[in-house]
């Protein structure tokens, strides 16, 4: 080692310890304010938070001359691109719920809280929110000392930007929510001009101080205290899981670096005890304790150590991403050897395949059947039997539509009522009402089985039907 | 106690358990105390802006609770309802009452409508007698059936339900021989069962002035006018297969023929009075032109409108 390179590291030695007096672990007791460093983490971490975007943006997707996604609630119409869900598909959010509840299991099984880390939008609203902050108000030391001041026109003059543009942050986060709701054209409209409803007001209000105080106040208290996955993921780790690790084999006994002190003659560990990984963590917690709650395994630790390792000439992955096999020396259970993944990737793909099935068999018209019960059946003058049917048609196309009814039957029968189409008015049920009568010879039991059929042409010339099972009943023989 | 507090500086009350075990008098947090105040002043303010607290004394013009500043009170919010479905319905019902029923039939939407507005009628007025469904009541005819005693036209149903109906048969119990009863009693279970009746039953049909009323052909139709509309006198069709008197069969038949319907100083005489809705005099709740309309329309679509 020359003289030079020897200098400069000290110095850098220097610069870790100057500030490492001041970073010490959460307690509750005061507001985190994390060191920003590059690193791999970083980056994935900004790219993950960028999915975020579609929120904002998404609202502004048109498809076939009306927004692509649009959960239209007053109708009870929820617009997916090209295909329009009614509430009587609604089956199919049971196996969407599914699918995300069995995906935040897997992703936990295998990589513990990546959720929590890089995709959750308390941790990338916080993110943001302190990138700001950083922006206005410096550095964390800077900030502290800030906050130390007493409360006075100055303070208030340079806090006062940071606070505007979180409620503005909050503001466009609840006027997005609302967007998917109300549709984004309509919603500039009438929101400015003071013609929506109180609940779209109601909604954007309470998003913007929500996103307020959670992002801007609250950050990684709500981690901590109010975050229920936090706790419910916890548990789903295993000793396969790979989450950020500190090395303790590598890293103990940590001990200070010694200026100009030689290599060879070290008695400790990798660890020099910098606290950046500390320093860094947007939660406040110290990884070298191991796993723990407050960890939302998001790797800015792993980029503050790498930084430091390079710096000082060591390698790479104190703390690294790696399991509890792998850090205890154990064999690592290959991917595909592990149960839980064949299980939850059994479960996922059943959901996936019923929500495409439903996507897919979505029919344009639903024909149910209520058979009336008092009187179950009625005795005509001619000696015949009638029942009494309402059908309830819905047309989920986007255009009325003229619906034949036609009832299939073992025996033969007189459908009245249904001579002509019934006209089912778009994206609405349509209920009517047809007599069934069977000559008495012909009703050979007390129940019929009955099957309903309804088909109409669409604009286009296609043929649409749907039928529905029933019964005749007649008097007891 | 406090001098031998064994955690002095430690803000407990001095309460110990088991050597270790010790109440500490720590304030509540400063957000949990917000709330606190925040809740006891919304219960002070609700209860002087809505009415909450009893009064021990009775005033001589009030109810004896406080009435609140702002003057809710149950009733006008259920007033408040009330008006905004009448509201809805408003535009409806000014378009049925400038139409006849069947007009409103022509209209499926307004059918729908009515139909779903005078079910409540139905179930108020009708039900009781003739069934939830129309399906009748021993007694009490169904109205779900093809069977009219007085026609199953809109009009002929309005009609009845307007006026009300009380038909009229002689008892023959003093007129007929027990013979020819019996005879009149399996003549009538004949033709209801789809026979042709008998060549001397007919003749006796006819001497005693029973086609007077149940018509020449026992279906209870005395004249057919040239525009389709049937005259009857509510008698009832004989030839069918539906019996206006339960259970049905001869011994219903027979004791129709022998004490008559409606007869006054006949002891088992048949009941069959149905009211004028119209006028019920001194009930509650007479019926408007309009509802009657709208329960025309109800009954014509229960199964057997003509």
């Amino acid at each position: 080692m020359t003289t030079k390179q020897g200098t400069s590291q000290d110095a850098a030695v220097d610069e870790l310890y100057a500030e490492a007096e001041q970073w010490h672990v959460n307690t509750g007791g005061e507001t985190i304010h994390a060191k920003r460093m590059p690193g791999k983490w970083r980056r994935i971490k900004w790219v993950a938070a960028s999915v975020w975007l579609i929120y904002f943006l998404g609202p502004y997707l048109r498809w076939d001359g009306r927004q692509a996604v649009l959960f239209d609630i007053p109708n009870r119409q929820y617009h997916l691109f090209g295909v329009t869900v009614l509430p009587q598909d609604f089956w199919m959010l049971s196996l969407l719920l599914l699918f995300f509840a069995i995906l935040l299991a897997v992703a936990t099984a295998l990589a513990g809280r990546v959720y929590c880390g890089y995709f959750c939008f308390q941790t990338v609203w916080t993110d943001v929110f302190t990138w700001i902050e950083e922006k206005l108000e410096g550095n964390p030391s800077q900030r502290r000392r800030l906050d130390k001041e007493p409360f006075g026109l100055q303070k208030l003059l340079r806090k006062a930007p940071k606070h505007g543009i979180w409620v503005f942050i909050g503001f466009l986060t609840g006027f997005s929510f609302v967007a998917w709701f109300y549709g984004a054209g309509n919603l500039w409209r009438d929101f400015f001009i003071g013609q929506a409803n109180v609940t779209v007001y109601a909604s954007v209000a309470l998003f913007t101080v929500g996103t307020y105080v959670l992002a801007g106040w609250l950050r990684e208290q709500t981690c901590f205290w109010l975050c229920p996955y936090a706790r419910i993921q916890g548990v789903m780790l295993d000793r396969n899981t790979v989450v950020p690790t500190y090395d303790e084999s590598r890293g103990e006994p940590r001990g200070r670096l010694k200026k100009g002190g030689a290599a060879q003659q070290r008695s400790t560990g990798d660890c020099i005890d910098c606290s950046q990984c500390v320093a860094v963590c947007p939660t406040g917690v110290d990884i070298r304790l191991g796993q723990q709650e407050g960890c939302i395994t998001c790797g800015l630790c792993i980029d503050a150590c790498d930084a430091v390792m390079d710096k000082i000439g060591r390698p790479r992955g104190l703390v690294r991403y790696a399991s509890l096999d792998e850090i205890e020396g154990r064999p690592v259970k290959p991917l595909l050897k592990r149960t839980r993944v064949w299980v939850y990737g059994g479960i996922l793909t059943a959901a996936l395949i019923g929500i495409l099935y439903g996507l897919s068999s979505l029919s344009t018209i639903d024909l149910k059947v209520l058979h009336e019960r008092a009187p179950l059946y009625v005795q005509l003058s001619d000696g015949s039997i009638q029942n009494k049917y309402t059908l309830k048609l819905l047309n989920k196309s986007n255009d009325d539509l003229a619906v034949t009814i036609s009832v299939d039957s073992a025996v033969p029968i007189e459908l009245v009522g249904a001579d002509k189409p019934v006209q089912a008015r778009h994206g609405e049920v349509v209920p009517a009402t047809v007599f069934v009568k069977i000559k008495r010879r012909d009703l050979n039991a007390e129940s019929l089985p009955l099957t309903f059929h309804a088909e109409a042409t669409l604009a286009d010339g296609s043929q649409v039907s749907s039928e529905r099972e029933s019964a005749f009943f007649g008097p007891r023989r | 106690m406090a001098e031998n507090n064994p955690f002095p500086g430690e803000n407990n009350t001095g309460h110990f358990w088991d050597d270790n075990l010790r109440e500490l008098a720590n304030p509540p947090p400063r957000w949990w105390m917000i709330g606190f105040w925040v809740s006891i002043a919304w219960v002070v303010l609700y209860t002087v802006l809505y009415p909450s607290w009893p009064m021990p004394w009775q005033p001589a013009d009030g109810d004896g609770y406080t009435k609140g500043l702002l003057g809710w009170t149950q009733i006008k919010e259920y007033e408040k309802g009330l008006a905004q479905v009448q509201e809805v319905r408003a535009e409806y019902d000014q378009q049925i009452a400038g139409m006849t029923a069947a007009e409103i039939l022509q209209d499926p939407g307004l059918t729908q409508y009515t139909l779903a507005s005078s079910k409540v009628l139905f179930g108020d007025y009708c039900s009781a007698c003739h069934g939830s469904g129309g399906q009748g009541n021993p007694g009490y005819p169904v109205l779900a059936d093809d069977d009219w005693l007085y026609g199953g036209s809109l009009d002929k149903i309005t009609e009845t339900i307007t006026n009300g109906r009380k038909g009229a048969m002689t008892a023959h119990a003093n007129i007929l021989s027990e013979q020819e009863v019996d005879t009149l009693a399996r003549f009538v279970v004949d033709l209801s069962e789809g026979g042709e009746g008998s060549p001397e039953a007919w003749a006796l049909y006819n001497t005693k002035g029973c086609n007077a009323c149940h018509g020449a052909e026992g279906n209870g139709v005395l004249a057919e006018l040239p525009d389709g509309t049937i005259v009857t006198v509510g008698a009832a069709n004989l030839t069918d297969a539906i019996w206006r008197f339960e259970p049905g069969g001869y011994d219903s038949a027979r004791h129709t023929i022998l004490y008559g319907v409606n007869q006054p100083g006949v002891e088992q005489t048949r009941d069959a009075v149905m009211p004028a809705f119209a006028s019920l005099g001194e009930l509650e709740g007479k019926l408007s032109s309009d509802q009657i309309k709208m329960l025309a329309v109800y009954v014509h679509q229960l199964g057997g409108g003509q």
